[in-house]
């Protein structure tokens, strides 16, 4: 597990039903590609987060694989039509097999 | 100089096809949205939507690893865009290909100038 990986979602706190809005998610992480090399020529073991999901009332929003060329702190930037109040749960799934979650909650405006 | 034709390498177009399952990609239905000139590769901002897409792959051609993301998007996906930043390893052609809920593929690519030295390094 990389030390300090902060999850982050910004979403708006309701939406009217049927409404588009857009998530921003961030996560702290340094995304070690795996091709980099160590001052004594040894290869940094790549070490990434691989996917991200978000989903709402158990429904699938947005399932992102993720491969070394993301950036580092992996930022992502999506829209999703809200179709009543209910419950996020966005989650970042790393190499080693750690998963960072966050959940959040939407009101109808 | 700097408008040398860009080039998707063999290692592209097979990342590609893998996700198109060989079949031949249009054009038209996608746009993507990235700086001409990234002062450093190390996170270049891009945006990419198609919208009736059920996913949408990303590559970076001259990467030494062309795959960059796929995004599938479910039921509940607004429009169907997402905005990322991604990793350059210098001047290339970055491409998306979205595919659509009949089956079909579109795709379209973007060259990047990328300025700078440090950048590629941090890319690779």
């Amino acid at each position: 597990m990389a030390d300090g990986a902060d999850p982050r979602v910004k979403l708006p706190a309701s939406a009217a039903p049927g409404e588009v809005i857009t998530i921003r998610t961030l996560i702290s992480h340094p995304m070690e590609s795996g091709q980099r090399k160590d001052g004594e020529g040894n290869v940094i073991p790549r070490s990434i987060i691989n996917r991200f999901t978000c989903a709402f009332n158990g429904a699938p929003v947005i399932d992102i694989a993720m491969e070394p060329a993301i950036a580092a702190a992996p930022w992502f930037s999506f829209d999703m039509r809200v179709p009543e109040a209910g419950e996020f749960r966005f989650a970042w799934h790393e190499d080693d097999g750690s998963v960072y979650e966050v959940t959040k909650t939407i009101a109808l405006a | 100089a700097s408008l040398l034709p860009f080039r998707a390498s063999a290692a592209a177009e097979d990342a590609i096809a893998a996700f198109t399952g060989g079949a031949e990609a249009g054009s038209g239905g996608i746009t993507l949205t990235a700086p001409q000139l990234a002062r450093s590769g190390a996170a270049v901002p891009v945006s990419v939507e198609a919208p009736g897409a059920v996913a949408i792959a990303l590559f970076a051609t001259g990467n030494p690893a062309p795959g960059v993301a796929t995004f599938t998007f479910g039921p509940l996906a607004g429009r169907r865009r997402v905005a990322t930043r991604i990793r350059l390893s210098g001047s290339q052609e970055v491409v998306a290909v979205a595919k659509m809920e009949n089956g079909s593929f579109t795709r379209i690519s973007l060259p990047v100038t990328v300025a700078g030295r440090g950048a590629a390094r941090q890319a690779r």
